[in-house]
């Protein structure tokens, strides 16, 4: 794959407050954040840092109070079809079938497919993720880990170049949820996107993402950036070795420290 | 359809006449106390063409009293769902208005509107039946998650595109939970202006000119046949809602 210069992704000294009663409330200040083209992000922080108004800026929901968000060389100003979403909930519409559901997209970006096309292509996705069989069925007929493969697959039907994924997995099992990592590594092969995911695992950050970006706690900013190279076909394996084993306990201790609660052991150090 | 799903029902309202003859018969009633269902058939067959003219008036009133209210509350409640400030003005002002039996609103529209018998009914009939259908829309658009609204704003669809897409049918469910409540209320509607206000038209006349004449047998088959209809008309509202939000209905395997 070429490396362009510029990064897809570049979020720069984004700060953010939200109009409360009691004042503004401010969750994001100072978050620096750059994605390269084909690049995988993992965000990881406290709960209630602020990591879920980060996907919206990047989406274009919503804009920053100071500093500016860059998508591929542009400045974003408002929602643009070139973004796939992807949530905890998987939001499928229950009135249609699965196939319906991916299909979504397609009928609100302009798209220079058939119908016939469009239809291939979802059919092709789902088989993709394990589908195949289900693409005539309801959403209400479908376990919690198979809807989030069905969302996923809505996220990406339209070829964004930016995919983001805010706790896809955070409510599944831990079972299906490592079964999910594996299809997110088929998926990232087959239909190569640049990503965001933001997750409260740090197994999964450092098992999906080649960055993993530790925020700080409210009001947030770039903390920490590690460079994963778990690269290649990984293996579930592979987060039980000795260097799986060292980057989860800086992590883990960068976490801490977000926390606010190993500030003076962080110091002593 | 299983032969089971016929006659289940089908054995119960014969047991509930059964129990009903019984009860009239064991108290020796005479038919200008009590009626009995025996009373029933010979009722309907002497007023036949009177059942046949005045129920279809009851009908046809009901009806379009049910449909202004179903425009109206879907109106009234898209405004109050997608504006928290609408909401905020107009949910004390129609709580109030609900809380007014509508019975005293017979007198107030038939003295506004001398005359306009027609009117007058489906005008109640519409007034009873239109809140819950107002407050159940506005209920279910009003709580859309926001990630349902996100999925399509990110790829930059229009508000209409939303409620077409996301917000309409999402809310289905709740407006035909409402409409099968409402399609009740008409009729009580359409009733109370036809009793209450007697101007020789549909059954509440009937029921009326029974009731001068002590006449229980019409009485009673009166409520009979306004029960028939307002069982034909709920199980229309059900079908609709079989056609139109059927993916609600979880099947009982899951």
């Amino acid at each position: 794959m070429v490396r362009v210069s510029d990064n897809l992704i570049e979020i720069k000294g984004v700060r953010h407050a939200y109009q409360t009663k009691a004042g503004p409330l401010p969750v994001l200040d100072g978050l620096e954040l750059s994605v390269p083209e084909g690049g995988f992000a993992a965000v990881v922080g406290p709960s209630g840092c602020g990591k879920s108004t980060l996907t919206r800026l990047i989406a274009g929901l919503m804009k920053p109070d100071h500093g500016e968000v860059w998508l591929h060389g542009e400045l974003v100003k408002g929602p643009k079809s070139t973004v796939g979403m992807a949530f905890q909930n998987p939001v499928l519409l229950e009135w249609r079938t699965i196939l319906q559901n991916v299909m979504l997209p397609l009928e609100i970006v302009p798209t220079k497919m058939s119908k016939r096309e469009q239809e291939d292509r979802a059919r092709k996705l789902l088989a993709l993720v394990g589908l195949e069989g289900f693409e005539d069925k309801r959403p209400s007929e479908l376990s919690g880990g198979m809807r989030q493969r069905a969302s996923l697959c809505r996220s990406i039907v339209h070829k964004p170049e930016v995919l983001i994924l805010d706790e896809p997995f955070g409510a599944l099992d831990a079972f299906t949820r490592e079964d999910l990592w594996q299809t997110m590594h088929k998926v990232k092969a087959e239909e190569p996107f640049t990503g965001v995911l933001i997750t409260h695992d740090l197994r999964e950050s450092i098992f999906l993402a080649d960055q993993v970006v530790v925020l700080s706690g409210r009001p947030a900013k770039t903390q920490y950036v590690m460079d994963v190279h778990l690269t290649g076909d990984r293996d579930i394996e592979h987060l039980y070795t000795p260097e799986s084993a060292d980057a989860l306990n800086i992590l883990r201790h960068q976490i801490q420290i977000a926390q606010g609660r190993t500030d003076e052991e962080g110091a002593r150090r | 359809m299983t032969l089971r799903t016929i006659l289940v029902p089908v054995t119960a309202i014969v047991v509930f006449c059964l129990l009903w003859e019984l009860l009239v018969w064991a108290n020796g009633w005479p038919n200008y106390v009590m009626a009995s269902p025996s009373d029933l058939p010979p009722a309907y067959a002497r007023y036949s063409e009177l059942f046949i003219v005045m129920g279809w008036q009851t009908l046809w009133r009901t009806v379009v009293g049910l449909i202004l209210a179903i425009v109206f509350g879907v109106l009234l409640g898209m405004i109050m769902g997608f504006s928290r400030l609408m909401r905020d003005a107009l949910y004390p002002l129609l709580v109030g208005f609900n809380a007014i039996p509508k019975a005293t609103l017979v007198p107030i529209i038939a003295l506004l509107f001398v005359g306009q018998h027609n009117f007058n009914t489906v005008m109640i009939a519409f007034l009873i039946s239109f809140f819950p259908i107002a407050v159940s829309v506005s209920i279910g658009l009003s709580t859309l998650e926001p990630e349902y609204r996100d999925i399509l704003r990110s790829l930059g669809a229009s508000k209409t595109t939303i409620f077409w897409k996301i917000a309409l049918p999402k809310t289905l469910p709740e407006f035909f939970g409402a409409l099968k409540v409402a399609v009740t209320l008409a009729f009580i509607g359409t009733n109370l202006m036809e009793i209450v206000s007697p101007h020789g038209r549909g059954l509440g006349a009937l029921f009326d000119s029974g009731k001068t004449n002590s006449d229980y047998p019409l009485m009673f088959a009166v409520l009979i046949a306004l029960a028939l209809m307002g069982i034909v008309l709920y199980y229309v509202v059900v079908f609709l809602e079989k056609v139109f939000a059927g993916w609600a209905e979880r099947s009982p395997s899951y």
